[in-house]
């Protein structure tokens, strides 16, 4: 149908453009703007690596805020107690998420659906506990990053030069692209992951799992490397938080609703296991928040109603519903046969 | 050479005996027949032939190795392809895709490679017309052409059919022994679940009839249809 080709272009020529403005909003936008976006941006990526995990590959985990803590924690001691760059920190985080995430899913794996969910959050709770008790990272109370760490962070000086700010808007932008980049980032990875051998693999465990192993397809190995790498992006978008938060707390650090009920609700108004989904539910986020923000606790109530709905009358989300109308599809994950076999 | 051995296999579910001290023997190239009345224990045969079950005594070979502990998975990399009774495709993918799953994971092909190989397949199974479509809106009687399209999608060396003909026309049924007689002449095994017994006596070279899971007899498939027991057994089924 031309007339949505048409359409999807638009859509695509759409979203192009809010890319390259987001590119440009530390120059052009106020900091209060950056920050923002900032919290936009790594909620995004959270909801993608969940999507990946819960729609994609039917991990309903509700413990990945351990990851975030993780990558948190991580960042924290690479910067205090090995006094490294915190963007080191970053990658460290991720690191560190990855290999804890190796005990986590060989214990929880042995579990499925709630039991599984249940596990990942006792899990969660166990980390953030035990991080509690590290003295050098201010135990219980948190700790927050030595003076002057982030304005001597690799490029800080520089942006603030180029820019002509100060160092903590400097900062403030640095993290701020670190996060778009982030993001972007993601939904590639998780664009090309899905199309691989692997992505289609994980489609046909979703569709049925024993018809999936009865052709070669290995359902607890896709799932693992899902596991771990979802854990790793989680880990490294944690670090990369809290070095703009600038003070980590085990509750800041490993909280439940920011981390987790959050994305969450995110996912599922935008769409779970539909790949747009998580950037439509992050926008639908943002302005539930900014206008209900005055309301308190009804603020998230209101969420949870809103989040009850769209799972009981549109499974797949907003995007889902939107898709589903009007047969646009933006990031297509079939696969077509070679043009030579085309029916027509 | 035989390709695959069943050595005194038994399995039960609670306390019925569905597979009861079975020995059979399959040699390389051969394509063998199964036949028996609804119950009798086929289909649970190819579970453990394919690893979907694990027997409770008995072992399993394939190529001469023992595989009784190996899994559904690695026994269809190892060579092992298998349709369902009951169509399983995944629903969401097209007819295409469901064949690339199987072409790229059981056969261990490259996407490239995969692509050709499975169009060729869709080709010879006639599902050329619904390549592209979803497979959970197909009717049945394509979806049972895909069940045997993706289980030779995986590049088998024994293949295993499970009632692949029922509810088929005259026409549609000959096009069906067409195809399984080119996989046969390819140089693959193959062991076919079947009630329709013209279209089944046309391709086999032999026949095994299993009877309360327990293996009645084997042989050529004029000794067993025209045996004493089989008769009786199938008197009122088959006409
Ligand atoms: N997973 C199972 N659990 C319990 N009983 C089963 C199971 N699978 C098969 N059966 C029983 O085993 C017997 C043989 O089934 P099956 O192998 O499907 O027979 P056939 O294919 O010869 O018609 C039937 O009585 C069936 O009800
Ligand atoms: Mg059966």
């Amino acid at each position: 149908m031309p007339e949505t080709l048409f359409r999807t272009m638009m859509i695509r020529g759409f979203g192009l453009l809010a890319v390259l403005m987001l590119f440009v909003v530390p120059v052009i936008g106020s900091r209060a703007m950056v920050q923002d976006l900032f919290g936009v941006l790594t909620l995004l990526v959270l909801a993608l690596n969940w999507n990946l995990l819960a729609g994609f590959a039917g991990l309903v985990s509700v413990g990945q805020q351990a990851f975030v803590g993780l990558g948190a924690y991580t960042m924290f001691a690479c910067v205090i107690l090995l006094d490294v760059d915190p963007l080191w920190g970053i990658l460290a985080g991720g690191a560190v998420a990855m290999i804890v995430a190796v005990p986590v899913a060989i214990f929880t794996f042995r579990l499925s659906g709630a039991y599984f969910a249940i596990a990942t959050w006792v899990l969660a709770e166990i980390v953030r506990l035990v991080l509690a008790q590290w003295k050098a990272l201010g135990g219980g109370t948190g700790t927050s990053l030595p003076k002057g760490t982030t304005k001597d962070m690799w490029g800080v000086q520089w942006l603030k030069d180029t820019l002509d700010v100060s160092s903590s808007a400097a900062s403030d932008a640095l993290t701020y692209w670190l996060a778009l980049v982030l993001a972007l980032g993601t939904l590639a990875a998780a664009y090309v992951f899905l199309r691989s051998k692997a992505g289609l693999g994980l489609q046909a465990i979703r569709d049925n799992v024993g018809a999936a192993r009865s052709v070669g397809v290995d359902p607890t190995r896709l799932k693992a490397w899902i596991f771990l790498l979802t854990a790793a992006g989680t880990g490294v978008c944690g670090a990369l938080l809290f070095i703009q938060i600038t003070r980590v707390t085990p509750e800041a650090a490993f909280s439940v609703v920011d981390w987790k009920a959050f994305v969450i609700f995110i996912t599922v108004i935008g769409g779970v296991g539909t790949l747009p989904g998580p950037i439509v539910g992050v926008i639908v986020f943002y302005i539930l928040q900014r206008t209900l923000a005055d309301y308190g606790t009804i603020y998230l109530i209101v969420l949870g109603l809103i989040g009850i709905a769209v799972m009981l009358f549109a499974h797949r989300g907003l995007w889902g519903l939107f898709a589903d109308k009007t047969g646009i599809e933006l990031l297509p994950l079939r696969h077509l046969p070679p043009r030579s076999a085309h029916s027509s | 050479m035989t390709i695959l051995a069943l050595k005194s296999v038994s399995k039960s579910f609670g306390a019925l005996k569905v597979t009861n001290d079975v020995t059979l023997e399959v040699e390389r190239g051969e394509a063998l027949g199964i036949i028996g009345p609804n119950g009798a224990g086929k289909s649970t045969l190819f579970n453990l032939i394919t690893g979907n079950l694990k027997p409770d005594a008995g072992t399993v070979e394939f190529d001469g190795r023992d595989v009784t502990r190996v899994t559904a998975m690695d026994r269809v990399r190892a060579g092992i392809g298998r349709s369902f009774q009951i169509p399983q495709p995944f629903t969401h993918l097209s007819v295409y895709e469901n064949l690339l799953v199987a072409a790229q994971f059981g056969g261990n092909l490259h996407r490239s490679e995969a692509a050709h190989f499975c169009v060729d397949i869709i080709e010879r199974t006639g599902l050329l017309q619904v390549i592209e479509e979803p497979a959970g809106g197909l009717p049945l009687l394509q979806r049972k052409r895909l069940e045997l399209a993706r289980a030779m999608a995986t590049s088998p060396r024994l293949i295993l059919l499970d009632e692949i003909a029922g509810g088929l026309t005259d026409a549609e049924c000959g096009d069906l022994v067409r195809t399984i007689k080119g996989i046969h002449r390819h140089g693959t095994t193959i062991i076919w679940i079947e009630h329709v017994l013209h279209a089944l006596t046309s391709v086999v070279d032999r026949l095994a009839v299993l009877n309360f899971g327990k293996m009645l007899m084997v042989g050529g498939v004029n000794a067993v249809m025209n045996s004493p027991e089989v008769k009786e057994i199938y008197l009122g089924i088959e006409v």
